[in-house]
């Protein structure tokens, strides 16, 4: 087993606003290693968003890591200075949003903006900048890249933009990307050329990849593992084949069960989860899901579940009371071996 | 998933598709003017619909896929008379709308609704919903004063809320039940025909399956027709009898629910379908085909099939002559439909 590239511990991020502080994202709590590619599902709201944000430490003025770490390489970035964490972004860690647009500087044409990037990052001459951006346009597959550096961003369709994005997220070589809904405004055969893409480029250069999504099945389509998110924390987390085969969690039973498949018969109905996701200001007591759970007994409604591990590896874990005694039994076991 | 194939078989698919339509699209083209310079001049036209023929059934739920700007909302539009085509008919119950005068056409309005993707934008923010779903029958002088009160707490029932929300404002509400609230005003004229463009496209998932449910329920309880517009293929399959497939404003392919998933004869059908992400990590590597570029630009539609420019079959002829939609029962406009 190799090591973590990155290890997020117990992460909490607050706003500030007028009326005091709310916590959106807390208790999430993830591992990664190079080359391996984690997707985080939740419906909107969930804090998919502000985790990825808490990573890059880019949360705006009123936002600020609470509790917990970010390790990455031997850095705890909750707690670098900004300086230093401004050498990381971009050169160890970048990002790429749904909107393109929101990034591309629209008075500078794409090469411009690509060679600032180059240059700030790399030790390179300016021609040597324009050759590796053309380079880099190319590897994405964009048609005529030494035409197209020349161009300004909206004269680029959405798709072309997203591959210009990831062209400068992957031009500094970072050991993590983190795509927060890349496909999300793109048409579904433009979709299948950015994650085909996407899949290549992971191969050739061993990056890891947190891929957000709302998506199930673009998180089946690219995820090694997956964090599934409920109300700002972490309700299940596993691998991608044992999480689509035998999802836990009732939410994320649930989750499954309401997308319509492709299989489904059109008799059948579809299941739904009951009611909405509660609100930040509105947090049910317990367990955040219990509201709208089936299962739901008095100790769900009273007690805050803790994140519990239910294999032997520490692979598959549920933020439910439903698997205390899974998980009793796995520690059992374990300690079982560890003595025997 | 063996038992699916009996089942199927008997789908009420081929049942509504006797008797007369309910509507006729008969070569339905809407072009939008593009204007340039201080005088407007136009100097050119989108091609947003360009010449769709095809039928709806009674009880029956079509729907529309196709990538963004393709032309399914101005197709929905078009026939709920929102806004007039260009050239062609729509023929409603054997009446030509476009022949009706303003009074007649007034008259047959309630029949033919529309929802929106974001029913938000749609419903006026300082009116309470009680007032928001009186106003239209008020409008079209559906009921007096004494009965609105009634029909309003009655609706709110259907769609599932209660007739106490008939005091709150449309903010107040989730997206999921603003979408009901959406879904309401169109129920509560009594339609025919409810043209459902992307109603759950800005809901979260677990709340996509309550609407499309109520839907599927209402249809039932109500003998309504759906036109329907969404862009998730689950969805789209779980609710429709018919798909048509639309490319630069144009159906390239129409057949039953099974036909077009089972059996997809157009290339581009078969690269849409094959497009989208399927929530089963087992299926991550199975073949697909992956279309090369862009859609081309409506305003300069490539000439001969429009899909040539990006189909990997395409010859020659596919260059120069534009397909027609051919068959009987499953349709395709393609020059070299698969087998
Ligand atoms: N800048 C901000 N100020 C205050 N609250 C925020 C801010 N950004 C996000 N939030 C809140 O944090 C929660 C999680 O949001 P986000 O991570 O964006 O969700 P998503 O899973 O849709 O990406 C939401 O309740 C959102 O309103
Ligand atoms: N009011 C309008 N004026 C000009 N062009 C329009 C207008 N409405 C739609 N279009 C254009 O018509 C084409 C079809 O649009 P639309 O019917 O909304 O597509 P879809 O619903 O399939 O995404 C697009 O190219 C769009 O830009
Ligand atoms: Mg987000
Ligand atoms: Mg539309």
């Amino acid at each position: 087993m190799s090591s973590n590239l990155l290890e997020v511990e117990k992460l909490q991020t607050a706003f500030k606003n007028d009326k005091g502080e709310v916590i959106s994202v807390d208790e999430v709590t993830f591992n990664l290693k190079p080359g391996e590619t984690i997707g985080i599902v939740g419906e909107s709201g969930c804090g998919k968003s502000v985790t990825s944000l808490s990573v890059m430490r880019l949360l705006g003025k009123s936002g600020y890591i609470k509790k917990g770490s970010i390790k990455l390489g031997g850095n705890d970035l909750a707690q670098l200075p900004e300086a230093h964490m401004r050498h990381i972004r971009g050169n160890e860690i970048s990002m790429i949003f749904q909107e393109p647009m929101t990034s591309l500087n629209p008075v500078f044409t794409i090469g411009n903006q690509m060679m600032e990037l180059i240059l700030l990052h790399m030790k390179l001459s300016k021609k040597e900048a324009k050759m590796y951006a053309i380079e880099m346009l190319k590897k994405v597959g964009i048609p005529r890249a030494e035409e197209i550096i020349h161009e300004y961003p909206h004269k680029l369709s959405g798709g072309m933009r997203q591959r210009v994005m990831i062209a400068m997220a992957l031009s500094c070589k970072p050991k993590l990307l983190i795509a927060d809904e890349p496909t999300t405004a793109l048409d579904v055969t433009i979709q299948a050329q950015i994650l085909e893409l996407m899949k290549k480029l992971r191969q050739e250069s061993n990056t890891a990849i947190m891929m957000i999504s709302h998506d199930l099945g673009v998180i089946a389509e690219m995820a090694d593992k997956v964090l599934v998110m409920y109300a700002g924390q972490v309700v299940e987390e596993a691998d991608v084949f044992a999480l689509f085969d035998e999802p836990k969690h009732p939410y994320t039973k649930g989750l499954m069960e309401s997308i319509p498949h492709l299989e489904y018969d059109s008799h059948e109905r579809l299941a739904s989860i009951p009611g909405t996701v509660p609100t930040l200001k509105h947090m049910p007591k317990g367990c955040r899901f219990h509201t709208r759970c089936p299962f739901a007994n008095e100790k769900c409604k009273n007690e805050k579940p803790p994140l519990l591990s239910i294999n032997q590896h520490d692979e598959h874990k549920v933020r439910c009371w439903l698997y205390e005694d899974q998980h009793q039994q796995i520690l059992a076991d374990t300690q079982r071996e560890v003595h025997a | 998933m063996s038992s699916t194939t009996s089942l199927e078989t008997d789908r009420k698919a081929d049942a509504p598709r006797q008797g007369t339509p309910l509507i006729e699209v008969q070569n339905l083209k809407k072009y939008y003017p593009i204007k340039k310079g201080i005088l407007s001049k136009t100097v050119g036209h989108v091609k947003a619909v360009d010449g769709l023929n095809f039928s709806i059934y009674p009880g029956e739920t079509i729907s529309l896929v196709g990538e963004s700007g393709c032309g399914k909302s101005t197709t929905g539009q078009a026939i709920v008379q929102l806004d007039p085509p260009t050239e062609g008919k729509v023929i409603f119950q054997g009446r030509d709308l476009s022949t009706l005068s303003n009074t007649e056409l007034r008259q047959l309005r309630p029949q033919l609704q529309i929802i929106f993707q974001d029913p938000y934008s749609s419903l006026n923010p300082r009116k309470r919903v009680g007032d928001l779903l009186a106003e239209p029958l008020l409008v079209h002088k559906l009921a007096d004063k004494s009965e609105v009160t009634r029909k309003v707490d009655d609706i709110l029932e259907i769609v599932g809320l209660t007739k106490h929300h008939r005091n709150h404002y449309p903010h107040e509400f989730s997206g999921g039940q603003r979408q009901r609230i959406g879904i309401a005003r169109a129920l509560i004229l009594n339609p025919k025909l409810i043209v459902c463009d992307e109603p759950v496209s800005a809901l979260d998932v677990s709340i996509q399956a309550q609407v499309l449910n109520l839907l599927k329920d209402l249809q039932q309880k109500f003998q309504l027709t759906y036109l329907f517009i969404a862009h998730g293929l689950g969805a789209v399959k779980y609710i429709s009898d018919r798909i048509a497939v639309m490319y630069l404003g144009k159906i390239v392919e129409l057949g039953t629910t099974e036909e077009i998933f089972k059996n997809p004869r157009h290339p581009y059908t078969q690269i849409l379908l094959s497009a989208y992400p399927v929530p089963n990590p087992h299926l991550r590597n199975r073949n697909r085909v992956v279309v090369e570029g862009d859609v081309p630009n409506p305003a300069n539609p490539p000439k001969g099939c429009s899909f040539h420019t990006r189909c990997p079959l395409a010859q020659s002829i596919c260059r120069e002559k534009t397909p027609d939609l051919m068959g009987s029962g499953h349709t395709v406009a393609c020059h070299f439909p698969l087998a």
